[in-house]
Order: structure tokens, then sequence, then C-alpha cells
């Protein structure tokens, strides 16, 4: 890859960075916090470019001046290949490998693929970790809570701070092999290579239809009754729903692991 | 008719003295390859829209723009130094004896921030200014483990251990001057094809700059593809049981992830991240993960026979797998 297509490349990275970054698409891939270190990445690699493409018009255009008497439309052909690298004296090979730089910017830009939803929820076990400790709740009806701090204080507090409470919880829907309905949300620490699901049991008043990845509000009280995740055998708490409704994908939509 | 014969004389000529051949037509490549790309993209979007592809992409964006920071960052400190810290400064610092050396060389690999695809030209440089291998090669092996920007990601990416920070600086540490001494010891002149790379000497600092910064985000950015591909085939293909079984034998989960680690080739920047999301192994076990990858691994391996030579290559990353996974497990049994 010769400079000029190393500096096109830097500069549709840069770019395609500084788009996730300044929308919400870096959501889908990364944690919230990581956006203006993106930015800054996206602005480095955008100023390399530009420096690249300078650092490689400067000596051709002092070569075009010393070449003025030469009129032959040929010779810019030859220039062109020989500039670059003669004048810098670089006898080097220029990497290959960055070819690759191309797929994660088409990916980028043309797929832009979803954040993780049911497919990789139901191949990896629940991922649900003891809490720090059980804040008492805040007033509210019905109260919102996260998929991850409902299964937190359903198994390890045994619901003791939410008996009595309307809860309101948004999540995704997967189904296991028999078909049964989880309600889950992916956990992240940083990217979404990390990313680790936490399931809900449904029981209850459960829509007929439920297709996988859809979102859907419910409206539930606690359920004593748990289930084994049967890849890791992690605990599955349920919740007894009373209403449930479809919801547009909300901007963020994972939940944040360390919480 | 002077312009057709003069035409293939001059393609002659250019292939002769550019040993890069076909390379100069790559914008006109990359162009095509855009627009061919573009022009195709609903029947491209369609073949991808299986859900184990879907997941597979979105892991593979999510490791290339999660780590994509931590490499621009390593790559612009790097240049930084290259460029702008004169080279007879290492030779003041460094002890004139290559037993003290070594030990010397490891510490000040801590403040070099980068990732290993950074410091393998810089160790390459050192050997062509006069360093002694043995220091030269226990700071290859130390910057990209212990240097500031790796531990800190360490220390976000394991928030409820702490100590693990300090075990992978100590094992790091210790695999990287046993290596030096190793070398001293053992390692023979002739095994080591003194590092080829390009004088940057006579262009002006800031281009010399820009020159390595754009050197090193291709040629490193691209071998974070290569990594992050790794990842994602492994995170979407492989059945999370496969990990699950060998992480409850202790010795099989150690080996198992240094063996992972070479195989993933991950940037040692972001490498924690991944690490923390094995939370079926033990600490010990990762922590082999963590001091394994920034050492050896499939694409350093790479990088080291381009840069000093097959037969080093050859000769060094098994001795640098075996004392890392050792030293690994010795200091996780203290330490974890």
């Amino acid at each position: 890859m010769n400079r000029q297509a190393q500096a096109a490349v830097m500069f549709l990275v840069g770019a395609a960075v500084l788009h996730a970054g300044f929308t919400d698409l870096h959501l889908r891939y990364v944690k919230a916090g990581l956006r203006p270190l993106l930015l800054a990445a996206g602005i480095v690699l955008i100023v390399a470019a530009i420096a690249t493409v300078c650092y490689e018009l400067r000596p051709r255009a002092a070569q075009e001046t010393q070449e003025t008497e030469q009129t032959q439309p040929e010779h810019h052909e030859r220039r062109d290949h020989e500039v670059g690298h003669a004048q810098v004296g670089h006898a080097h090979r220029e990497p290959r490998i960055s070819w690759l730089l191309i797929l994660p910017l088409l990916a980028l830009i043309l797929v832009a693929p979803p954040a993780l939803g049911s497919y990789s929820a139901m191949r990896t076990g629940t991922a649900l970790q003891p809490p720090w400790g059980f804040p008492t709740l805040p007033a509210g009806d019905p109260l919102k809570l996260s998929v991850g701090d409902y299964a937190g204080r359903a198994v390890y507090d045994h619901g003791r701070s939410l008996s009595g409470r309307r809860l309101k919880i948004t999540g995704f829907i997967a189904l296991d092999r028999s078909g049964e309905p989880y309600l889950v949300r992916m956990a992240l620490n940083c990217c979404a290579a990390d990313a680790q699901p936490v399931k809900i049991g449904l029981s209850g008043q459960i829509p007929a239809v439920l297709p996988p990845d859809a979102w859907l509000e419910v409206i539930g009280t606690y359920s004593g009754k748990q289930t084994k995740d049967p890849v890791n055998d992690g605990v599955i708490p349920f919740i007894n729903v009373s209403e449930a409704r479809r919801v547009p994908a909300p901007h963020d939509e994972y939940e944040s692991g360390s919480s | 008719m002077t312009t057709t014969k003069a035409a293939p004389a001059r393609a002659e000529r250019r292939d002769a003295d550019d040993p890069q051949g076909w390379q100069f037509n790559s914008s006109l490549v990359l162009t095509m390859v855009l627009l061919v790309v573009v022009a195709l993209q609903g029947p491209i979007r369609r073949a991808l829209s299986a859900p184990v592809m879907q997941s597979w992409m979105t892991v593979f964006v999510a490791v290339f723009v999660q780590a994509l920071p931590f490499l621009v960052l390593g790559v612009l400190l790097s240049a930084i130094i290259a460029v702008f810290v004169p080279p007879s400064f290492f030779a003041r610092a460094l002890p004139g004896k290559p037993a003290l050396a070594v030990p010397v060389a490891g510490m000040a690999g801590a403040v070099l921030p980068g990732c290993e695809c950074a410091s393998v030209p810089v160790a390459g440089a050192l050997v062509r200014r006069g360093v002694t291998p043995a220091a030269a090669l226990t700071f290859l092996l130390s910057a990209p483990a212990i240097n500031p920007i790796v531990l800190t990601a360490t220390a976000v990416a394991f928030p409820r251990h702490p100590q693990m920070v300090l075990a992978r600086f100590v094992a790091s540490l210790l695999v990287a001057c046993a290596m030096g001494w190793l070398w001293q010891r053992l390692g023979r002149a002739d095994w080591l094809r003194p590092p080829d790379r390009p004088s940057s000497d006579n262009l002006s600092k800031a281009a010399a700059f820009w020159g390595s910064v754009r050197h090193d985000v291709m040629h490193a950015g691209g071998f974070l593809v290569v990594g992050a591909m790794a990842a994602a085939t492994l995170k979407a293909v492989v059945p999370a049981d496969w990990l699950h079984a060998a992480a409850d034998n202790p010795v099989v989960s150690i080996l198992a992830l240094a063996i992972l680690a070479v195989l993933l080739s991950i940037c040692s920047e972001a490498d924690a991240f991944v690490a923390a999301s094995l939370s079926q192994f033990s600490l010990t076990a990762r922590l082999a993960f963590l001091v394994v990858g920034p050492m050896i691994d499939l694409k350093l391996f790479a990088m080291q026979a381009a840069t000093f030579g097959r037969g080093f290559a050859l000769r060094f990353a098994p001795a640098t797998f075996t004392l890392a996974v050792l030293i690994s497990a010795l200091v996780g049994a203290v330490l974890l």
C-alpha cells in the first residue's frame, strides 16, 4: 500500500471513528466512557493522514519545478511512483498487513453491526455477580429497575427489598432451546467482547407472541421461582409479569457490568 | 512513435529499481475495492445477516474500536521517543556492564508507553545504536507489559482485583530480566540478523514524527485487525463450554490461557479486558494470559522474525513462552 492509499485509509478510519463517537453508534460496541478517547483517536488519525499527504506532495512540488522543460505527459506517471520512495530514501517494504484495516472500516460504515442480542445471550451463561450491597430502593410505582439490579436483589437478597413493589424492567427477549422466554440485558465492562448476559425468567401473563431480540417493558412483581442456566449453572430468577408491552430499543442497549 | 517505444523500457526500469513491484498502484486498488463494496452493499449485508455473522462482526468491530484509541496513544508516544529522544541518551542511561544493564533496561520498559507492535522496532533500533542485545531484548519484552497505559488498562479491567496489576508488573519484569540474562549467557551474536530499517536521519523532525506515526498505525493497526478477527471468531464460534471444561483443572487452565494468548495476539493495551471476560478461569490462569500475550504471540513472532531474523525468533519464542508460563504460575501462587 503506498502512502497516498495509507493516508486515505487513515483518514477514512478516523472519520468513521469520529462518526461513531458523535452518534450513538459507539454505544453498540464500547461503553460510554470511552467516547472522549475515541474522538481524540479519530482526530489524531485524520491529522496524521493530512500530514502524510502534505509530506508526499512537498518533494513532488519541488521536483516539478525542476522538470518544467520536460513536457511529455508520460513522465508524470514515472515521477508519481518514484518520488514517494526515492525522495524519502525508503527501500523499506510498506506493510501489506495494513490492507486489513479496510475490513473494520467497511464493517463500521456499511454494515454497522447491531449490539449483541439473543444469539450471544443464549450461548453464554448468565453472569450474575453478588452485588456490593442493597441500597434502599426509592419510592415510585411502578419502580424502574435494571435487569442486573432485579436479578441481584432477587437471588442474593432473596427479594426482601422487592416484595410488595410493582417493578418496571426493560430488556430484550431471548428464547432457550425449548422456547422458554427470558428477559435479558447484556452487561458491559469495556467493550462488546466482554459483554455477558444477565437473564430473568418470565412467568405470569406473558404475551403470546415473543420474537427473539424484541425489546419488552414488563411490569410485574417479585417471584420466588428460580431456575438454572444450562450453560454455566448460574441462577436465573423469575418475575411475575402483570403487563408487558413492546418498546423501541434504548439508546444504550447494554447495562454497566460493574454496577 | 517515440512514446510507444519508450513506455515498455520505462516499465522495466520501474520493476528493477522499485522493490515494491505492484504496490505503487495501491491507491487505484483501494478505490476499486471501496467502489465494488459500496456497489454490492445490499448482497453483502444480506450475506452477513445470520446471527453468527452479526455477533462475529459486532465483537470484531468492538475489539477494534475499543483498542484503537490505546493504539493511537501508544503510537504517538513511541514516535515522540523515537524522534525527539537522541540516540546518545540510551547509551548514557544504561550501565556498561550487561548484567546490570538488563534490569535497568527492564525498568526502562516502564516508561515507554506503547503496545508490543511499537516495542519491536524500538528494540531493533536500540540494537543498531549499540545497546547490548541482552538489554535490548529485555526492553523488548518488558516495555509492552509494564508501561503505565497497560497497567492502567489492567486496573480498569480488574476493578475488584487490584493485586492483578502488581502481579502482572512483577511477573512480566521477572520474565523479561530472566530472558535478558539467559541471552547474555547462551545467546550467540550470529543468531541475530542486525535489524535493517530505513534511516530517517535525513528527514526533518516533524516529517520523521508523522512518518513514524503513519508507519506504526498502519502496521500495528493491521495486526490489531488480525487479533480482533481471532477474538471475534473465538467468541462467536467456539462454544463457551470448551473453555468451561478447560477452566476446571488448575494446570490445564494456565496452559490453555497461555496458548490462547499466543493464538489471539491481542494488543497488550487491550488484552486485560479480554482476560477480565474469561471469568470462569482462575486469576493465576488469567495472569498467565496477561504475561504471555505481550511477550510472544503469532503476530509478535512474525514481527520478531522480520526484525531480528528467523533463526533468532525460532529460539527466542519457545524459551520466552516456557519462562513466562512458569513465572506467572509462581507469581500467581504467591500474589493472587
